[in-house]
């Protein structure tokens, strides 16, 4: 096997390479071993044969760093001439434009600047580095394992076993105490139940989001969509967001001759009055997109379309199920109010629903 | 150099073509819209007088009851406008999306056909029929309530469909939600009362007229602070950013990258 030409340097004959030898037996044959293309030729820039390009990108480079001397004077002096004014919006917006423009003129100049400079004036001579071996010298292993025999010896830790075994017994017990505090960090009672249930229940009235005005039934002409969450709601102290995530109704009023309602939810709704709950059946957006006159409702999210005229039933898109509807009737008062809770739970699925 | 040739070629500015081409345009905008205004005033001018409902049913007849029918009990190609107000006409004339230039999933928006007295006109005739919503008071449109209210309100009862900044979005089947900023004040009241197209209805029981009145505020509030942030990019949402963001913040990264790779010649 010839020896690669010198030019391309010393590294580059590796010793692995001229010390391959066949297996006994091998048919291979030393001139069917893969030849070695060695590097192309070097081909030298323009800045290296010509000086006056040399001259040139000197300038280039001098330029970039010059403009990012200009970008952080200009970061300065913009800051101090637009000032943030108190109040006044469009002056932020100024102040902020011009000095990100100055300091990114400033941090960009330095970079191209810096990379023209190394593409371009530094040496581009290619050389390959060789790894050291990452296996140890025999002297360097032997003496690790002799630290450990030694530490061994000393410390007792094979022939003390009562010592070791109860180190051990120590180390398994430790985190016990986590695993009782992290297990308690969730609820008590099972969190299917709080999934299944929301606030309404018989008698709660239907109140407008977010003022919570009752709602009377006279007040929802046709066409009309109202945004609904349950009386009390608004007084309520803690998990006010959480108790509305789960309760948050729209409330529709079509042409009393464009509902289809089957024969179980004939009484649900009220002159033409449905209320559905707000929260998609796919992953839980709030669904309120509602088309007067085609009865669909969009989810912005993910484009599932539902059909209110017919129980809500999904015409469209990834959502699994219908909306739930809730029941609702007027109390003596005129007020709409609920007849229960949803019949099934609201929004997504999750791994403990029935349906 | 000093052939005439030269010297005629070097005198026209290499500008000169596109000047005569932009001037070409504008000739010929200029003197269309100057036809098309001239039809437009060409339509009978409406006297304010007692007989602004007769009016307003000859520009009825000529203009809207091919669709509508001619006693308005509406048709195939156009519903009803019995009840419908004297604000409704306001709303669908005002903006121009009224008379329709062609059928599809919703009239758009454009160049508005009459003057305001014919608008009128047709209002009053509209409202003659059976009584409906009219022009509100003034000061319930004037843009003097609360903004912070207002807010909210928009938020619970518009956001959904019209963004959070007003700039409009896609409905089901072609439809889509009008950006609601840089509307007059009025068309934003007679849309939450009239209900148009497939926008629900907002009634005053719904939204008391104060409520409108802090909504149409709040626009006000977005269309005269501009973003802070620099380009809103037509404030649509995550997927005009993101595409923007994929397409021109990547794009400049990969040819950064090329750039640093490449090798100088």
């Amino acid at each position: 096997m010839a020896k690669e030409p010198e030019e391309h340097g010393d590294a580059y004959e590796s010793d692995a390479y001229e010390s391959y030898e066949p297996e006994p037996g091998s048919a291979l044959e030393r001139s069917d071993a893969p030849q070695n293309p060695g590097l192309p030729d070097e081909e030298h820039r323009i800045t290296d044969k010509d000086p006056k390009a040399a001259r040139t990108a000197e300038r280039r480079i001098a330029m970039f760093f010059g403009l990012s001397v200009v970008g952080s004077i200009f970061a300065t002096v913009a800051y101090v001439i637009f000032p943030i004014i108190p109040g006044d919006m469009t002056s932020v917006r100024l102040n902020n434009g011009l000095i990100g423009l100055g300091i990114t003129l400033g941090l960009l100049g330095i970079g191209f600047g810096a990379v023209y400079w190394a593409k371009n004036l530094m040496s581009d001579e290619e050389m390959i580095e060789e790894r050291h071996p990452t296996r140890g010298d025999d002297d360097t292993r032997e003496k690790a394992s002799q630290i450990f025999t030694d530490a061994n010896k000393e410390s007792g830790f094979t022939r003390r076993s009562l010592v070791r075994n109860s180190l051990i017994g120590a180390l398994l017990a430790t985190p016990i105490p986590a695993v009782v505090l992290f297990r308690d960090l969730a609820p008590a009672a099972s969190p299917t139940e709080k999934m299944k249930q929301t606030m309404w229940d018989q008698g709660v009235r239907l109140t407008r989001d977010p003022s919570g005005e009752p709602i009377r039934a006279a007040d929802v002409t046709i066409g009309s969509a109202f945004h609904v969450i349950p009386e009390g709601l608004k007084e309520t102290k803690s998990g006010k967001l959480e108790e509305k995530a789960k309760a948050a109704v729209l409330l529709m009023r079509l042409p009393i001759e464009d509902l289809n309602a089957s024969e179980e939810r004939r009484d649900w709704s009220y002159q033409g009055i449905v209320a559905y709950s707000k929260i998609c059946t796919h992953v839980g957006c709030p669904v309120a997109l509602y088309e007067q006159h085609t009865h669909h409702l969009l989810c912005p999210c993910h484009q599932s379309q539902f059909d209110v005229s017919n129980e809500c039933e999904v015409i469209f898109g990834p959502a699994a199920r219908p909306l739930p509807q809730l029941p609702i009737t007027v109390d003596e008062a005129g007020y709409l109010v609920a007849q229960s809770d949803f019949t099934e739970p609201v929004g997504p699925s999750f791994w403990e629903r029935e349906l | 150099m000093t052939s005439p040739k030269h010297q005629r070629r070097g005198r026209r500015h290499p500008l000169a073509g596109i000047a005569l081409l932009v001037l070409g345009l504008f000739v010929t905008g200029g003197a269309y819209s100057a036809t098309t205004a001239g039809i437009a005033s060409a339509q009978e001018a409406p006297v304010p007088s007692a007989s602004l409902v007769e009016d307003g049913e000859r520009l009825f007849l000529a203009n809207c009851a091919s669709c509508h029918g001619t006693n308005s009990e509406g048709t195939e190609a156009g519903p009803s406008l019995i009840g419908v107000g004297a604000l409704s006409v306001e709303f669908q004339v005002g903006t121009g999306r009224m008379p329709m230039a062609a059928s599809g999933p919703q009239a758009e928006k454009k160049p508005v056909q009459f003057t305001q007295p014919q608008i009128d006109a047709m209002g009053a005739y509209v409202q003659a029929l059976a009584p409906g919503p009219t022009l509100p008071d003034p000061r319930y449109y004037a843009g003097d309530g609360d903004a912070a209210v207002g807010a909210e309100l928009f938020r619970i009862n518009c956001a959904m469909c019209h963004n959070v900044a007003g700039a409009g979005g896609a409905l089901t089947e072609g439809k889509w939600a009008p950006a609601v900023v840089d509307v007059e004040p009025i068309h934003v009241y007679a849309a939450m009362v009239t209900g148009p197209q497939n926008m629900p209805v907002f009634s005053d029981m719904n939204l008391s007229p104060e409520d409108k009145n802090d909504i149409i505020t709040y626009l006000q509030y977005v269309e005269n602070n501009p973003s802070v942030g620099g380009f809103s990019l037509g404030s649509i949402g995550p997927v005009a950013e993101g595409l923007f963001v994929w397409i021109i913040g990547l794009g400049v990264l990969i040819a950064i990258t090329i750039w640093l790779t490449a090798k100088a010649h």
